[in-house]
């Protein structure tokens, strides 16, 4: 039989190849060609369960614990890995309402439908265990743990600082942080975030399709794991800080306490303060707005970032600047009839000499010699003599800031000589016109921080390190060479002893003495009051002291805001604080009731 | 004895390698697509590959039952097998039972059987017995019609189940007639149908029309060479349209441009009649005819679409040809399958190592998207293996049906390679999104016995055909 179409064989195996390589053509695009698909695979199947590490505990300088870790759980969910919930069953087992629910469900879906997102925020560990049992009928869901900060004791609140979400600004400047991770705001939490974080890791899981976990990828290959953040041992002293703060409650104020020899800060109090645990955890937005508007600024961290005038404090300084350009010898006497010139002095014995002066806080005295200092031969002009004077304020570390390992520190005022030729003109100011420096009033700024640092660079008798709250990091010690560096001060130890010898005076001397209030039985304490001119109120009364006198163990600055002569409140708190930290009790029960009993925030 | 000597020699020896390689290959990867660690072992009959298994032995057992059966026996009873089938497709709907929503199978027990994947191979049967006698005559409609009613009759009741996947199947038939001596014109008509099928869906009709109305203009160029036809041919048009546009604004106002032009170039038709009878161009008029069905075939097409097919078909159109993307719903089977395929990159992730197959992202995984397990685990590499393993089959049988001495066993033939390529295709295709998702088995591959039993008896019908090619049937 003739078969007439044999030919049509040849279309047929056509059509047949051409499908063939069409099948074959695709295949090469998304299997060579795209790699995309490879991606989506990866995105269906991998499950990046981050490993949060624990932040860094924070201990005082005895090796008690401050800062530490608690617990607590944030609901995650990926939205496209939801199917077929009880929406009603799983509100009620969080106490949400369904409102909430569909708001967040849709503000995580807003973010992303493959990535996690926090579906709810550290939820507490009874729903944890409640959710726990469940948490298979939720698919999308999971449970990722956290650490929050827990205080041992409700203290030191400006010192810690405190964590907090990071914001869209941090998370666009730096690439480490991602949403959802957590960030030191402040104080210790700040300035030692990066060893207080550790450090993130990885676990990358299988799921199916129903997001259940099939195990880990490649083995767990390429997990990391996370690194716990170094602890730090601080150098303040827990008891002293926290009867700091007993001591300044219900005052407005602050004080600053350093051990000399190291520089190490024993104890920094603002008040008023807060208790750290109010800005811990989902309260924590809550509590640091109404914290942000009291109108008593308890955020405000009055040790760094206030500046005063240091007033009659600064006698010492004066006093050592001019012993050191040889304009007195501390057996030069000035007269003082209640004052020098326009600057009214008190009553009391006249004439002194330095020693006397610095006890009975003379200021025709200090405006005398600070006179001598500006007017000194030695140099073509006051200009030039202030220049001088102003170079060693510079090197007990006033008008910059002193580098500490806080973050806000401000650095104070010291007015420079152009301030004055800018005001008076060049060459039209003498040492009359800027006398109120004498005993630290007038332009003069300085923070609390400053003074404290000053009062340990005196007790040193010359020189200072430069203060700081961190001893060592992790269990190295090591702390930074900044803070190891010792600062002299160009000015002889001999000149310092004549004016500790007025300091010690000024506690323990005989009739006249300014600051006897502050002496504490067996404890030579060297001190100085002050009093800071306020243009809006009361003026604000300051101490500084250290002790004792020879192996001086603490240096102390206390301002008390609006609370008048230096003698009545800053010098019993200095003393209760050193007796506090030297002796460990008080003695004196009935001062430290007063102190204790008085409130100067009444309205 | 000796006559069971004869057919193994008889027998294709390279059909049969590359059907054992297609099973066992299969078996592998159903073994991977429902891959379970608890119960790793291969011949485990509570898992999918431990039943598929077995299936495999029964078919080699059915492999060797229908060569053993003398070749006359399909020859004679090809009718008798086509009618029986046709039979169990009938009671199937009123006795069958129904598994996702379509009465397509018999339960015995805890077997299932699928007449539909067994009629097939009645229909090819059938089709070689009927054109055996009658193939001269394929160009006349006395023959056409019973050759397309025997074909189009299981698809009909297979269509009532309703498996669209199994009925799309019968369609292929047709290369059977074309290679029989169906008209070409016939043949290119329908394919140009499909493709104006897609095109309509792809674009808006009233463009699509006006594009074929400018093709109908340059295919009468090419005709008669003459550009003052062309341009008063357009110009009639033309005019004519604005009239009945003009007419429909102001008058009717409900026509509807569709219709203005469809109804313009019937009216314009009557004008250029003049011109056709007074020059004989059949050539225009054949072009004529052709624009006028093909206007009418888009806008109906457009019209069933948009009116008359089920959403959730429409979808899977929509979703196939790009005009809507939905990855969670509907087009979730066909996303994940590209994904896992795409993921395989050029030599796969390895046996077993497919994280798409082993966390079962995409479903069926096993029957229809077995393919899925082949392209992620095998690669672009495996991939072209297998499509070539499969095309080698497909040529191989093309060239032992044009050997054939007997005009039955040739037809017989081409109906196994048509069956066999269309469900290559559209499966394959399906699982990389080339065609919609039309469920229909891998051959050899998917699991499941009755489209194991059914590919396998389909194929060693012919094989035993081809035994004994040098004898004449009649």
């Amino acid at each position: 039989m003739k078969d007439s179409f044999i030919n049509r064989k040849y279309i047929i195996i056509a059509i047949i190849v051409l499908s063939c390589l069409s099948l074959i053509a695709r295949l090469f695009v998304i299997q060579v060609v795209k790699d995309s698909y490879r991606l989506s695979a990866d995105n269906n199947v991998l499950r990046y369960i981050t490993q949060y590490p624990a932040r860094g505990l924070i201990y005082d300088r005895n090796g008690k614990l401050i800062v530490f870790n608690q617990a607590a759980y944030d609901l995650m969910v990926v939205p496209g890995q939801i199917s077929k919930i009880d929406t009603a069953s799983f509100c009620s087992l969080l106490g949400i309402t369904g409102e909430l629910f569909r708001e967040r469900m849709k503000i995580a879906i807003n973010y992303s439908r493959r990535a996690p997102s926090v579906f709810l925020k550290q939820i507490s560990d009874q729903t944890y265990a409640r959710l726990q049992e469940k948490m298979f009928m939720y698919p999308g869901f999971y449970v990722q743990p956290r650490t929050l900060r827990k205080y041992s004791k409700p203290v030191a609140a400006h010192v810690l600082g405190y964590v907090s979400e990071v914001d869209d600004g941090i998370l666009k400047k730096i690439p480490y942080y991602k949403p959802g991770d957590y960030i030191g705001k402040s104080g210790l939490e700040e300035s030692y975030e990066k060893e207080l974080r550790g450090k993130r890791g990885v676990k990358i899981y299988m799921v199916d399709v129903f997001s259940r976990i099939k195990g880990s990828y490649a083995d767990g290959k390429l997990d990391t794991l996370a690194v716990q953040g170094s602890d730090i041992i601080s150098g303040i002293d827990l008891d002293l800080q926290e009867y700091g703060e007993l001591l300044m409650r219900n005052k407005r104020g602050s004080i600053v306490a350093i051990e000399p020899k190291t520089g190490e800060v024993l104890t920094l109090v603002s008040s008023p303060n807060y208790n750290p645990d109010l800005l811990v955890g989902r309260i924590r937005s809550g509590n640091f707005e109404s914290l942000s508007a009291d109108t008593l600024k308890p955020l405000f961290n009055r040790a760094l970032m206030a500046s005063y005038p240091p007033g009659s404090t600064f006698k010492p300084i004066n006093g050592l600047i001019a012993l050191q350009e040889q304009v007195i010898l501390p057996s030069t006497q000035f007269g003082c009839d209640r004052g020098y010139l326009f600057v009214g002095c008190h009553s009391h014995s006249s004439p002194l000499n330095l020693e006397n002066a610095i006890m009975m806080s003379c200021n025709s005295y200090f405006c005398q010699s600070f006179r001598k200092i500006l007017e000194n031969p030695k140099y073509p002009s006051v200009s030039s003599a202030y220049q001088k004077w102003k170079g060693y304020l510079n090197e007990f570390g006033f008008g910059s800031k002193l580098g500490t390992d806080f973050v806000n520190e401000l650095p104070g005022f010291i007015p420079p000589v152009t301030y004055y030729d800018k005001y008076y003109g060049v060459n039209r100011w003498k040492a009359l016109t800027v006398v109120s420096l004498a005993i630290g009033q007038g332009e003069i700024g300085t923070t609390p921080l400053q003074m404290a640092n000053m009062t340990a660079a005196i007790a040193n008798r010359g020189y200072y390190y430069t203060p700081h709250i961190v001893k060592s990091v992790g269990t190295s010690g090591n702390t930074n060479p900044r803070f190891t560096e010792k600062h002299l001060i160009n000015i002889d130890t001999a000149n310092f002893e004549e004016i500790i010898r007025g300091m010690e005076a000024a506690v323990n001397g005989g009739a006249g003495k300014t600051a006897g209030v502050a002496a504490i039985k067996d404890i030579i304490v060297c001190g100085k009051t002050g009093t800071a001119q306020n243009p809006h109120g009361k003026e604000h009364s300051v101490f500084i002291a250290f002790a004792p006198k020879d192996d001086p163990k603490i240096a102390i600055m206390v301002f008390v805001e609006n609370a008048g002569f230096g003698a009545t409140f800053a010098a019993p708190i200095a003393s209760l604080m050193i007796e506090k930290y030297l002796k460990g009790e008080i003695a004196n029960k009935p001062r430290e009731e007063t102190i204790l009993n008085l409130n100067l925030m009444k309205p | 004895m000796k006559r069971s000597i004869n057919i193994w020699h008889g027998l294709d020896k390279i059909s049969i390698l590359l059907f054992l390689v297609l099973v066992i290959m299969g078996w592998f990867n159903i073994y991977a697509a429902v891959y379970n660690e608890e119960r790793s072992w291969f011949f485990d009959l509570s898992q999918r590959y431990g039943k598929q298994f077995l299936w495999i032995i029964s078919a080699l057992i059915l492999a060797i039952l229908t060569v053993t059966i003398d070749n006359r026996f399909y020859f004679f009873f090809a009718w008798f097998i086509y009618g029986a089938l046709v039979l169990l497709l009938f009671l199937v709907l009123i006795l069958g039972r129904e598994i996702n929503g379509a009465r397509s199978w018999f339960e015995f027990g805890s077997f299932t059987l699928q007449p539909s994947e067994f009629a097939k191979i009645g229909t090819a049967l059938a089709l070689a017995g009927f054109l055996n006698t009658r193939r001269q005559e394929l160009t006349r409609l006395q023959v056409i019609i019973p050759a397309t009613s025997i074909i189009l009759l299981p698809a009909l009741l297979t269509a009532l189940q309703p498996d669209m996947g199994s009925t799309v199947v019968y369609f292929a038939l047709f290369i059977v007639l074309f290679r029989e001596g169906l008209s070409p014109y016939l043949f290119v008509s329908g394919l140009l149908m499909v493709m104006l099928f897609f095109l309509t869906l792809l674009f808006n009709n009233l463009h699509l029309s006006f594009v074929l109305i400018g093709i109908a203009v340059l295919l009468v160029w090419i005709a008669t060479r003459k550009w003052k036809i062309c341009l008063i041919g357009s110009g009639i048009f033309l005019l004519i349209a604005l009239i009945v546009h003009l007419i429909d604004l102001y008058i009717i106002k409900s026509l509807g441009d569709e219709i203005v032009i469809f109804v313009s170039l019937i009216l314009s038709g009557v004008a250029y009649s003049y011109y056709f009878f007074n020059k004989k161009a059949a050539g225009a008029l054949i072009i004529y005819l052709f624009l006028i069905g093909s206007v009418l075939f888009i806008n109906s097409v457009d019209y069933s679409f948009n009116n008359l097919l089920p959403p959730h078909q429409k979808d899977r159109v929509n979703i196939l040809l790009g005009l809507k993307s939905d990855t969670q719903g509907i087009g979730y089977n066909v996303n994940q399958s590209i994904i896992s395929i795409g993921s395989g990159g050029f030599s796969g992730k390895g046996y077993l190592q497919g994280t798409q197959t082993k966390f079962k992202f995409v479903p069926k995984q096993s029957s229809d998207f077995i393919f899925c397990t082949i392209g992620e685990e095998w690669g672009f590499l495996g991939s072209f293996i297998v499509i070539g393993l499969y095309l080698f089959l497909l040529l191989r049988l093309i060239f032992l049906a044009e050997r054939q001495r007997s005009v039955f066993s040739r037809i017989y033939g081409y109906g196994v390679v048509s069956i066999l390529f269309v469900h290559i295709f559209i499966n394959i295709g399906m699982a990389i999104g080339l065609v919609p998702v039309i469920g229909i088995p891998l051959p050899f591959f998917s699991y499941g016995g009755s489209s194991l039993f059914g590919f396998t008896v389909l194929l060693f019908i012919f094989l035993r055909l081809d035994a004994s090619r040098t004898e004449y049937l009649v």
